[in-house]
């Protein structure tokens, strides 16, 4: 049995599940930190 | 600990740390996952799948990892009543609840060639499941907290009491010798040879970095919105 398709397989879905959680949460901590920002900004 | 219970505080050590832990955590990653593709020999037994390793232990240490800090940060919010500890222990559950599943999905891709089976109801894959499942029940009731506005007891209970499952976890290949093999590396040294293993840690620490980052972000998200929250109540009340 060839072993690569699997190591790809495993791989594949650890990067792809990496890549995802950084680059959700990323992108939530910079939207909310902006709202919080030009609220901040609309009080002064 | 108690000094860094103060969002401020927590701020501006959390800010200028987030792409230190998140850029070193990815360059260390890139690097142990390479070399356990290119750089590493294959197993005598196991042949190539053993390459897995790199990406399964770092999960599986990632998701226990994750559950012990929702434990410890859960005990703070009960004890303490620290502002943060409720906000850490939310930040910790997706990304512990994404590794668990990670571990759960490249361990059954390890064992179809290994073991000759995706799954099989031993006691440490069982245990791992059930983790994943109090991730989620976690996820669901520390959401409809935060929708309710409480202090979130009902969460933190839960993150204390689900905390038992880690050293069944643990434990589960010495209490149930089924199908998982036992422990590879202790306290006193590993089984594995020192051509394959010297990635792993490398691979587990730039993970553990990545993590790390992550959940300062999501800390960081969950503050901000929770600011926004408090000044619009405040001038809705105005």
């Amino acid at each position: 049995m060839n072993h690569w398709p699997f190591v790809a397989a495993a791989y594949g879905v650890t990067i792809i599940g990496t890549i995802a959680i950084v680059w959700a949460s990323f992108a939530a901590m910079r939207r909310s930190e902006a709202q919080a920002d030009a609220l901040t900004r609309d009080r002064a | 600990m108690h000094i860094f219970a103060n969002p401020a505080r927590f701020l501006s050590i959390a800010r200028p740390l987030t792409p230190w832990l998140g850029w070193s955590g990815a360059l260390m990653v890139l690097g142990a996952l390479a070399a356990g593709l290119f750089v590493t020999p294959a197993d005598y037994l196991q042949g190539e799948s053993v390459r897995i390793i790199y990406v399964h232990v770092p999960a599986a240490w990632l998701g226990m990892a994750g559950w012990t800090g929702i434990a410890v940060a859960s005990f703070m919010q009960l004890v303490w009543r620290h502002p943060l500890a409720s906000v850490a222990a939310r930040a910790v559950a997706v990304p512990g609840a994404l590794f668990t599943a990670i571990c759960l999905i490249s361990g059954a891709i390890w064992g179809r060639p290994t073991w000759g089976t995706w799954w099989e109801w031993d006691g440490r894959l069982t245990s791992m499941l059930i983790l994943f499942f109090l991730y989620l029940a976690y996820i669901a009731l520390a959401s409809a907290g935060s929708e309710r506005g409480s202090n979130d007891r009902v969460s933190a209970i839960f993150g204390v009491v689900g905390a038992i499952n880690i050293p069944i976890i643990h434990y589960s290949v010495l209490w149930w010798r089924t199908l998982h093999q036992g422990q590879s590396i202790t306290m006193s040294g590993s089984t594995i040879d020192g051509s394959i293993l010297w990635p792993l840690p490398i691979s587990a620490l730039g993970f553990s970095l990545l993590f790390a980052a992550v959940v300062l972000m999501r800390m960081r998200a969950l503050l901000a919105t929770a600011k926004v929250e408090a000044r619009l109540k405040r001038m809705s009340a105005e």
